[in-house]
């Protein structure tokens, strides 16, 4: 048995979720990992690595052309693997199509080698499933599974050039949110605000100087950003991220199941809500009922 | 070009669905069912372009039992043309629902697939991906704008970090995100409208496609449960707990 994990990195490094993606396919054996783009020498660092196969011609990670490099190799593994972001979603169901094997995304454990468990009705009920495809296709959730070791490996490194002639669809540009803060699928603290935010201002105002304190990332409930009080890649849930901080602050928020879907792995919860009726305290382990206008200032203060 | 829109029915995304008591699936008898959230997006964006003179039709289809029949009554309501059911009652894996795609795809020649970027019942998010495979297509995931010129599609997609602009040649397939635009509801009039607009009705299982589920459902449980906590009453309260008592701080 042996794996393929596709990697990605983040400002160089590679990020933790990859990492915990590692972890999780060294159950199956072997592990080759597959990196499009940036600087493999970080990737050659990795502990539990046999090989790194290094793809320098595709810096964006289009999936056609992608897709298509990973099932010319994808013969030689029993299992094909990588941690749930935008481009593993994107990419890993079409190399599942192009295989012809049904696809498990968002896996939150594995009970062995053909049978995993992943969340159904946004969290609501837990799936175990078992795959009778020759090549398991995977995206597995990084909260999930312990990240391998970031430095002590020492793999070889392979240069692989992709496919040309896919000149269907092409990359135009990307506009990245700039942000200090640690990435909400990794942050130990995550402050989220929702509907009861009130406006972008307040988000700034309020939120960033707890965030600042406690080095945590900033979310939103899907209310709070389609009211453009937030961007987009800051929605936590079912449609945003999935995240497992150990401290999670709901500020404003009322927890819709599809929010709830997101946060409730989270260590401890945290609630501050104005409506003591709110089902976000049906979850909280510690909840604030009252005006976060002032519970936020006092809450800064006091930390 | 005629725009494909695939759809499909789920229980309510206002419902908190129930394990079923033998541990086989979610409790469906009696509930509330709609038309998956993303899909009305994928839907209403189709309907949009054929305002714009992009599109020339919008043909919905959706794959299950009989009773999908009113999710493309109330597509046609919010505006489809017409509309096709592949009549199953086998629960399908997004492998064989992309299979059966494929066979409409090829039968009813679409200029573009719009189609939701998951199912809030499987949450799987990969029927779009697999569809483009089979066919060769090019695919634009997550997408919140969608521009038609010259053959061609830009998409912006919603990507981890920010929004990535894409431009591919159609036929392509494109899955909604939520932010790509807001549904519009069905007035009565068109609701009524709706019902004498053509339905037509195909077996699944005469299409040649293999169904054969490829993931076996060992079981289906309830996630742990979070219990309530507790409340308290000020701000330094709070942070106390958090340091000696959580400790999380």
């Amino acid at each position: 048995m042996t794996a393929l994990v596709l990697i990605e990195t983040e400002q160089g490094t590679v990020r933790q979720a990859s990492r915990s993606a590692i972890s999780a396919a060294s159950r199956f054996g072997d592990v080759d990992v597959i990196l499009f783009g940036d600087n493999a020498e970080n990737a050659a660092k990795l502990a539990n690595v046999r090989k790194v196969l290094h793809v320098t011609n595709l810096p964006h990670l289009l999936a056609e052309p992608a897709a298509a490099l990973l099932a010319t190799l994808a013969e030689n593994y029993t299992h094909i693997v990588s941690a749930v972001s935008a481009n593993s979603k994107n990419i890993l169901p079409r190399l599942a199509g192009l295989l012809d094997v049904q696809p498990l995304t968002d896996v939150i454990e594995i009970k062995n080698d053909d049978t995993f468990v992943r969340p159904i009705y946004a969290g609501n009920a837990l799936a175990t499933v078992q795959s009778s495809d020759r090549i398991k296709v995977l995206t597995v959730r990084g909260s999930s599974f312990d990240p391998v070791a970031a430095e002590g490996g020492n793999a070889p490194v392979e240069t692989l050039g992709a496919p040309g002639g896919y000149d269907k669809s092409h990359f135009v540009k990307v506009e990245f949110s700039h942000s200090d803060r640690p990435e909400l699928e990794v942050a130990r603290v995550i402050i989220s605000g929702g509907k009861g935010v009130k406006d972008a201002g307040n988000f700034q105002k309020l939120l960033e100087p707890i965030a600042d304190k406690l080095n945590a990332a900033i979310g939103a409930s899907r209310a709070a950003v389609d009211a453009g009080f937030a961007p987009n890649e800051m929605q936590v849930g079912q449609t945003g991220k999935v995240v497992a901080p150990e401290l999670y602050i709901a500020v404003g928020l009322s927890g819709a199941l599809q929010h709830l879907a997101g946060i409730k792995d989270s260590r401890v919860i945290v609630a501050i809500n104005i409506d003591p009726d709110a089902p976000i305290f049906k979850v909280a382990d510690y909840g604030i009922v009252g005006d976060l206008f002032d519970i936020l200032p006092a809450l800064e203060k006091a930390l | 070009m005629k725009v494909l829109v695939p759809v499909k029915r789920v229980v309510d995304y206002n419902i908190k669905p129930r394990v079923a008591a033998d541990g086989r699936g979610v409790e469906t008898q009696g509930v509330k069912m709609s038309m998956n959230p993303f899909d009305e997006i994928a839907l209403e964006e189709a309907i949009r372009l054929r305002e714009k003179g992009h599109a020339s039709s919008v043909v919905v289809v959706s794959i299950g039992p009989q009773a999908a029949q009113d999710t493309l009554r109330t597509a046609m309501a919010m505006g489809a043309d017409q509309a096709i059911l592949v009549r199953t009652d086998a629960a399908l894996e997004p492998l064989a629902v992309a299979n059966l795609l494929k066979v409409i795809v090829e039968r009813e020649n679409p200029g573009l697939v719009s189609m939701g970027k998951q199912a809030i019942d499987d949450d799987m998010n990969a029927t779009g991906q697999i569809l483009a495979a089979k066919l060769g297509w090019p695919q634009a995931t997550f997408a919140s704008q969608v521009k038609i010129h010259d053959g061609k599609a830009e998409v912006s997609r919603e990507v981890d970090g920010g929004i990535e602009v894409v431009n591919v040649s159609l036929p392509a397939v494109i899955t909604a995100d939520l932010r790509l635009n807001e549904p519009r509801y069905a007035s009565l009039p068109n609701i009524m409208k709706a019902r004498k607009k053509p339905l037509e009705t195909l077996d699944a299982e005469s299409l040649g496609v293999d169904l054969t589920p490829r993931l076996k459902v060992v079981n289906v449980s309830e996630p742990p449960e979070r219990q309530a906590g507790v409340i308290v009453e000020t701000v330094d309260e709070l942070v106390h707990k958090l340091k000696t008592e959580a400790k999380v701080l």
